[in-house]
C-alpha cells in the first residue's frame, strides 16, 4: 500500500495548528491516489498526541527518544531520511515553519527526492507532483512542476488549509525504535526564550491602526499616531517597522509577531504579505491605505483606498476629529 | 574568521507594477529596480560585524548575470573583501537546488569558518539554498537566524520561531546560517568605501571553471520547473473607495459611525 506522510508538529507540548491543516490537505490527495494517510510523531513522552493524531490518520508511526523532545534538526533529519527509506512514503508534507525550513531543504538533499517549499496547494497530475506558490511577495502565483521522483517532500504554507475536524479514523499506532544510535553531534538545543511582555497589549485592543514600510522614515510616524489617537486605538506595525527599531517587538502583526482581531484594523503602507495578512485578517473590519492598487492587502480588506497615506491620513483624521467634537 | 555570504540581486517588487511577459513564466523585469535581497542586506551587515569583532575577511558570492555587479559593489563598499559571480547561460532557470549546487562547486575549495545566506530570497522566496548547501558541504546550518555569538569552535545563536518565541541553539564550526531580518540595523555606504572597493577583486566564473556539468545546472538541474505564472485570483475584493479624498474620508467616516466605532 503506498503511504502519504505528514510530520506532525509540536512544540512546548502543544501539536501545532498546522499539523492539521496538512493532515486535511494529506487525506485529501491519499485518498486520490490511494495511498493511507500516515502521521509521523516524533519526540518524548508523547502518547497523548499519538492518540489526537490516531483520530484523523490511517496509522501513527511514533519514535519515542529523548533526543526528539525538542525539534532539532539534526536529530529529525536522521529520524525521517530513516522513515522515508524504509517506507519510501509517495509523499511527505512538512509545514512551511520555523522548524519545516529548518529541516526539509537538508533533508530533500540527503535523500535525493525533490522538493518544494511553501506551497499554496498541491495536486498530482498522474505520476507527476503540481504546486501551487506565491512569489514576488504574493503579487504572482506560480504553477509548478516536480521533477519526477518514486517520492516527494513538500512544505506548505501554515495558515492556508483549513483543518477539518475528524475523528474516527481509529489510526493504528505503530511504535518504531529509534534509530539514532550516537548523540547529538553538533547541533544542541539549549534553551526556549519568551519574548518581553510589552506595555501596550494590541491583542486586547478594539481598534488598531498598523503601519507599514511605506511610511517611509521614522520621522513622519505622527501622521499615523494621530489617526490612532483619534479612533482611541492603538499603534501596531508590519516587520520592517520592528526590524528598524522603530516600534517596539510587542507591536508586530503577524506570523512572527501578535495575532489580533480587533473591531477595527487600519493597515497603512503594509503591502500584505501573508505573513503579516495571517495575524490581522480575522478583524472584523479592515480598511487598507496603500497607493498601490494592486497590492495583496487589499484582498483581504474590507474597504481600500489606493491613494498616498500623507494625504489621506491627514484628511481622516481630522474627519474623525470633527465628528466626534460635534 | 573567514565569512562567506552568499547574496542575491533581486527587483523591488513591492511597490512596482508586475506583470507576466508573453512566455507566461516570467515578469518583465525591464522596468523594475534590482537591489540586494533584503535578507541578504542583513547577512552581510551581520558578516561585517563578525569581522570587526573576530578579524579575518569576507568573500561574497551571487549566481547572476553582469546586473548583479551592482550588488556585489554596494557589498565591498560596505566591508567585504572580495567578491565572486557565477554567470553562465547553463544557469538560467536555475531553482534553489540547482543555485545551492553552483554555490557548492565555488565554495568548496575556500577556506571558510562560516557561511551566510538570507533565511529567503525575496523573489521566489524558496527558503532553501542555505540548507541545501549546508548538506552538500556536508556541514551543519541553522536557519532564521536572530542573534549569532561566536564561541570556540562554535556558535551559539538565536532562531526566530513563530509568534516571537526564540530558540537558542549551539552549532558547530563551520556551518552555514540563513540570517532573518531585524538581527542588526545594515549600515548606509560611505564615499570612502564606495572608494576602496573599486580597488577590491570582483572575479567572474563560468560552469566550466566551478566544474559542473550543463545538465547538473539551469532547468535540467532543478528540482522544480514553472509551468506559468498567474495573477492570483482574488477571493475577496475590497470595496475601493473613490471621489476624492473628502469623500473617501466621508464614507470612512459614515462606515465607521454606522458601526459604533466613533
Ligand atoms: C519567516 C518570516 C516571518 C515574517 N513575519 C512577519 C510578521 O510577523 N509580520 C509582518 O508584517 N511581516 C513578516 N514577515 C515579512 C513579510 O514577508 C514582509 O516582508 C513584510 O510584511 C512587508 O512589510 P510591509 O508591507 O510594511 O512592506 P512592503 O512589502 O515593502 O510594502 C510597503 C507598501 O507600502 C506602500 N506604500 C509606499 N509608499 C506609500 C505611500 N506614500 N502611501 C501609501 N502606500 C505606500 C507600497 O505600495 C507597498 O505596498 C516575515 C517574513 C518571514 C520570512
Ligand atoms: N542566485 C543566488 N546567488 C547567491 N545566493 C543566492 C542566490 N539565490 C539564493 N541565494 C542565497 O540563498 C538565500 C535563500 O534563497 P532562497 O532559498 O532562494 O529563498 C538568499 O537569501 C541568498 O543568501
Amino acid at each position: 500500500m503506498k503511504e502519504l506522510f505528514v510530520l506532525a508538529e509540536h512544540r512546548q507540548g502543544e501539536l501545532r495548528d498546522v499539523t492539521f491543516e496538512m493532515l486535511t490537505k494529506g487525506r485529501e490527495i491519499s485518498q486520490k491516489i490511494n495511498a493511507d494517510l500516515t502521521a509521523v510523531l516524533l519526540g518524548h513522552d508523547v502518547k497523548e498526541f499519538a492518540k489526537t493524531l490516531a483520530e484523523q490518520a490511517k496509522k501513527v508511526l511514533i519514535i519515542d527518544d529523548v533526543r526528539l523532545e525538542n525539534f532539532n534538526a539534526e536529530t529529525y533529519q536522521k529520524v525521517l531520511s530513516y522513515l522515508i527509506s524504509e517506507r519510501q512514503p509517495s509523499l511527505t508534507l512538512i509545514g512551511h515553519t520555523a522548524f519545516g525550513v529548518d529541516l526539509a531543504p537538508s533533508l530533500a538533499t540527503e535523500l535525493k527526492m525533490p522538493l518544494a517549499t511553501d506551497c499554496i496547494d498541491l495536486d498530482f497530475e498522474g505520476e507527476r507532483l503540481v504546486v501551487i506558490r506565491q512569489v514576488y511577495g504574493g503579487k504572482v502565483n506560480v504553477k509548478a512542476m516536480l521533477r519526477k521522483s518514486e517520492s516527494y517532500i513538500v512544505t506548505l504554507r501554515p495558515a492556508t488549509f483549513e483543518a477539518q475536524e475528524v475523528k474516527a479514523a481509529g489510526g493504528q499506532m505503530i511504535e518504531v525504535a529509534s534509530p539514532l544510535s550516537e548523540d547529538i553531534t553538533y547541533k544542541r538545543f539549549i534553551e526556549y526564550v519568551q519574548p518581553p511582555a510589552g506595555e501596550v497589549d494590541i491583542t486586547a485592543a478594539d481598534v488598531i491602526v498598523a503601519i507599514g514600510r511605506g511610511i517611509k522614515d521614522a520621522d513622519n510616524m505622527p501622521v499615523i499616531e494621530k489617526l490612532a489617537k483619534a479612533l482611541g486605538g492603538v499603534l501596531a506595525c508590519s516587520r520592517p517597522i520592528v526590524d528598524k527599531d522603530w516600534l517596539p517587538t510587542d507591536r508586530q502583526v503577524g506570523t512572527s509577531g501578535k495575532t489580533v482581531k480587533p473591531k477595527l484594523y487600519i493597515a497603512v503602507g503594509i503591502s500584505g504579505a501573508f505573513q503579516h495578512i495571517s495575524g490581522m485578517k480575522n478583524a472584523d473590519l479592515i480598511i487598507a491605505v496603500n497607493k498601490d492598487g494592486k497590492a495583496p492587502i487589499f484582498r483581504v480588506a474590507d474597504y481600500g483606498v489606493v491613494e498616498d497615506l500623507f494625504k489621506v491620513v491627514p484628511v481622516l483624521t481630522e474627519r474623525i476629529l470633527e465628528e466626534k467634537s460635534s | 574568521m573567514e565569512i562567506i555570504v552568499c547574496v542575491k540581486h533581486v527587483p523591488e517588487t513591492a511597490e512596482a507594477e508586475v506583470t507576466i511577459d508573453e512566455s507566461g513564466k516570467r515578469i518583465k523585469t525591464e522596468d523594475l529596480v534590482y537591489d540586494i535581497n533584503e535578507w541578504d542586506d542583513y547577512a552581510l551587515e551581520e558578516a561585517v560585524l563578525l569581522k570587526e569583532k573576530h578579524g579575518g575577511s569576507i568573500t561574497v558570492i551571487t549566481v547572476g548575470t553582469e546586473e548583479a555587479d551592482k550588488t556585489l559593489r554596494k557589498c565591498l563598499a560596505r566591508g567585504a573583501d572580495r567578491a565572486k559571480r557565477l554567470a553562465d547561460k547553463a544557469f538560467e532557470e536555475s531553482d534553489a537546488f540547482a543555485t545551492a549546487k553552483i554555490l557548492h562547486k565555488t565554495i568548496q575549495n575556500l577556506p571558510f569558518d562560516l557561511i551566510l545566506t538570507g533565511a529567503q530570497a525575496g523573489d521566489d522566496g524558496f527558503a532553501q539554498v542555505g540548507g541545501i548547501l549546508a548538506e552538500l558541504l556536508g556541514i551543519p546550518h541553522a536557519t532564521m537566524i536572530k542573534k549569532i555569538d561566536v564561541t570556540e569552535g562554535s556558535v551559539k545563536v538565536n532562531r526566530e520561531l513563530e509568534g516571537g518565541l526564540e530558540q537558542v541553539m549551539e552549532i558547530k564550526l563551520p556551518a552555514v546560517l540563513a540570517i532573518q531580518t531585524g538581527i542588526n540595523e545594515p549600515r548606509y555606504v560611505s564615499i570612502m568605501g564606495v572608494r576602496k572597493a573599486r580597488q577590491k577583486e570582483l572575479k567572474v566564473l563560468n560552469l566550466a571553471d566551478i566544474g559542473l556539468k550543463e545538465e547538473e545546472v539551469g532547468e535540467s538541474g532543478s528540482w522544480i520547473t514553472v509551468e506559468k505564472m498567474f495573477i492570483p485570483p482574488v477571493e475577496k475584493e475590497a470595496e475601493i473607495l473613490t471621489g476624492g479624498l473628502d469623500n473617501i474620508a466621508t464614507k470612512i467616516v459614515e462606515t465607521l459611525r454606522a458601526r459604533g466605532l466613533i
